[in-house]
């Protein structure tokens, strides 16, 4: 069961603001999600191997070759979507 | 055995970077971005954006693989990569992609000298992960308002190396990270000279405590301090009759203490899963080919110096204890009897990397790929060729050419032998070679690659490049040259003295400069406190950033170092005695100490040319 503050817990750590409203009408929803996946729970899985990717495959690589398969991106470019920038950084609130 | 009476139990999360690859581990963006400006590397892939798809790097795997060998770990059957989820603005993705009960690699060991003798330390697991960016805080991090960030580092090839509780010592700890560094180095995997290489994390308890996490440790010293400052931290605390509290900190380099950072519970909370955008690897059947050609690890280099050579286990020690000095000590040597070997083992093992630490400074090699600064402009230099001789001359015999040879064997390797040896020929031309007594260098054509390859009698080879031109056969070094003003260096000879400190340049001391000083003193010609003096003159005034033959010489004739010949000592010796009647009184009254005053007046004479030894032994002798 998902109580109250566990959902407030969810919000912090994917930093979203909830409002009194958001976490009462959330909290039901997630635990019905969650009755859902408590019905998977109920398969017998006993013999089978767990399955770690969906695709059938293995060892995909690429070559250490310097911009390959594509260029980097110039500064210009790569600042260009920033909120906040300085002196060719991205600017970001300190966090601790 | 060590007591360890505040049972000290520490254990190192060291990340390191892969730094050889040529690119990030997994986008193409160069990893060769120190000196450039931030955000200049970056893609879609290192940066996050929406929608990138991310392709791991075959040889961050091998070079995984590598490490995981030299450290004694299991290479693991099935391994695969997670989302670390945390939100802070080094990752802007909200994720780091990494490694969790998967690893590339677990269960080995590292050993080092410890508190008593051997010690062994294990380790739990060498995993695979994305570096994040680079923060820079305005300020000191407790009080800044803002985070700058370069997304250039961003998702470089780590390593994280995590230890056993096994270290009982801040002093081990730091074996234990110069151990690791310099296996890493022997692996040609990482590059410890370089900005933000290597990150530690501490975990250190005592008993009657929980741990702490001490982050942000940037330097070997600085891990030492660090755990030196929380083992009395941490006793201050149960002493007072506190708890020593499961938490964070935060090591402040230039304070030289831990501050708390945030709660340890909240900030686990890290939600792993698998990365669903790379597919799980099967690798540890790559295992044996790469174990095959794992390359001689310091143990070996140091077991082959003392069998090779004859020197002694710690001068071993010592020189194998960076690749550098080792690849240097074994370029000093290499053409060279046992004799002066032991002498040069004496000189750099214990003088030279003696001064090295003594001021901070670390070697810095000239490699191949790398690309050095000019001397002169400051640009970067490109790999060039210089050329020596035409090989045709020495077919005719032509004397020129013999003499271009010569002097190139001489001042790049400092065979002064060949000076005076006689040059064969075999192999219808193909073949030179030069040789004297128990030395010979022989220099062999390959047309075919274009090459030519030079072998010294004790099997170090070199190779020089080969230009056909019109009818000449031109052979040519290679160098590094300056497209920009013209000057150029030599590529392989050089190594570079690393100032710690950014405001102090750096200083050279080449190949030629160690042979000359000690075949100097080998000779005879200058005395022990004269090397001394030609290395620190070298290593302290920042000699002329130009590649230089003549520096020792120069050095010799600045600073009148030139041996000063016997009977301008003896003329000294008399000099001193009948100038000081009540000196020769005191000692001959068996006042010992006396004989030092004669002694000092006999350096004053020959300006500190005499040898301190020989003025005493001179002066003993005429006092009778």
């Amino acid at each position: 069961m998902i109580a109250k503050k566990d959902l407030e817990h969810m919000g912090w750590l994917a930093r979203l603001e909830l409002s009194e409203e958001d976490k009462e009408k959330y909290t039901p929803r997630l635990n019905s999600v969650l009755d859902y996946f408590g019905e998977l729970d109920e398969v017998d899985t006993e013999d089978v191997e767990p399955t770690y990717h969906i695709l059938p495959m293995n060892n995909v690589f690429r070559d250490d070759e310097v911009n390959v398969p594509a260029k980097p991106l110039t500064q210009e470019e790569a600042l260009s979507n920033a909120p906040k920038k300085q002196d060719g950084f991205f600017k970001a609130p300190r966090m601790m | 055995m060590y007591e360890n009476p505040d049972g000290v139990m520490i254990g190192l999360e060291v990340h390191v970077q892969l730094n050889k690859l040529k690119t990030k581990v997994f986008c193409g963006c160069t990893t060769d971005y120190h000196n450039d400006p931030p955000n200049s590397h970056v893609c879609p892939v290192c940066l996050g954006l929406p929608g990138a798809l991310p392709v791991i790097n075959k040889r961050a795997v091998e070079a995984a693989i590598k490490v995981g060998l030299a450290l004694n770990c299991k290479v693991e059957e099935h391994t695969q990569f997670y989302r670390k989820n945390y939100y802070y603005p080094d990752l802007p993705k909200g994720f780091q992609i990494t490694q969790y009960d998967f690893p590339i690699s677990s269960g080995g060991y590292i050993t080092i000298e410890g508190e008593d003798g051997e010690h062994r330390v294990g380790i739990t697991r060498a995993h695979m992960e994305e570096d994040p960016g680079r923060l820079v805080h305005e300020g000191t991090i407790d009080k800044s308002k803002y985070t700058l960030i370069d997304y250039n580092r961003s998702g470089m090839a780590l390593l994280e190396v995590v230890s056993d509780p096994d270290m009982r010592s801040p002093k081990e700890a730091r074996r234990y990270l110069d151990k690791l560094r310099n296996i890493l180095e022997y692996l040609d995997v990482f590059d410890g000279n370089l900005e933000g290489a290597l990150r530690v994390d501490a975990n250190i308890s005592i008993m009657g405590g929980q741990r702490a996490e001490i982050k942000n440790i940037s330097s070997h010293k600085g891990a030492e301090r660090a755990l030196l400052y929380e083992i009395v931290r941490q006793k201050n605390v149960l002493r007072r009759g506190g708890v020593v509290v499961l938490e964070t900190r935060h090591f402040d380099e230039a304070r030289e203490i831990t501050m708390s950072m945030r709660s340890k519970e909240e900030a686990h909370d890290y939600r792993y899963f698998p990365e669903p955008d790379l597919v799980p690897l099967k690798i540890s059947g790559w295992a044996p080919a790469i174990k095959a050609t794992l390359p001689d690890l310091p143990d070996a280099w140091r077991l082959l110096f003392v069998e090779q050579y004859g020197i002694t286990d710690e001068q071993a020690k010592a020189l194998t204890s960076d690749i550098r000095l080792a690849k240097f000590y074994q370029m000093v040597v290499q053409n060279r009897d046992i004799k002066f070997a032991q002498l040069a083992a004496d000189w750099m093992s214990n003088v030279l990397k003696g001064e090295l630490n003594y001021r901070s400074q670390t070697f810095k090699v000239f490699s191949e790929q790398e690309a050095p600064k000019c001397w002169a402009c400051g640009e970067k230099m490109v790999p060039s060729d210089r050329y020596l001789f035409d090989w045709n001359g020495i077919l005719i015999n032509d004397l020129d050419t013999f003499k271009k040879l010569k002097e190139y064997l001489m001042n790049n390797y400092g065979a002064f032998w060949v000076n005076n040896a006689p040059i064969e020929k075999d192999d219808a031309g193909r073949t030179i070679k030069i040789s004297v007594e128990n030395y010979s260098i022989s220099l062999i054509l390959d047309d075919t690659k274009n090459k030519v390859i030079v072998k010294f009698y004790k099997g170090g080879t070199y190779s020089l490049s080969l230009k056909k031109v019109n009818d000449r056969l031109n052979i040519c070094e290679d160098i590094f040259y300056c497209n920009n003003c013209g000057a150029s260096r030599d590529k392989n000879t050089t190594f570079i003295i690393k100032v710690e400190k950014p405001s102090v340049p750096e200083a050279e001391i080449s190949l030629i400069d160690m042979l000359k000083a000690l075949d100097f003193f080998e000779n005879n010609k200058i005395s022990e406190d004269d090397v001394l003096k030609i290395m620190r003159t070298i290593l302290q005034k920042q000699i002329p950033k130009e590649f230089d033959v003549e520096k020792v010489d120069k050095i010799v004739k600045e600073e009148g170092l030139k041996k000063v010949e016997g009977n301008i000592v003896e003329a000294a010796a008399l000099e001193a005695i009948n100038e000081n009647p009540q000196a020769v009184a005191d000692y001959k009254a068996g006042k010992e100490k006396a004989l030092n005053s004669l002694v000092g007046a006999v350096m004053k004479k020959t300006k500190g040319g005499a040898d301190a030894r020989t003025a005493r032994e001179v002066l003993l002798g005429k006092l009778g």
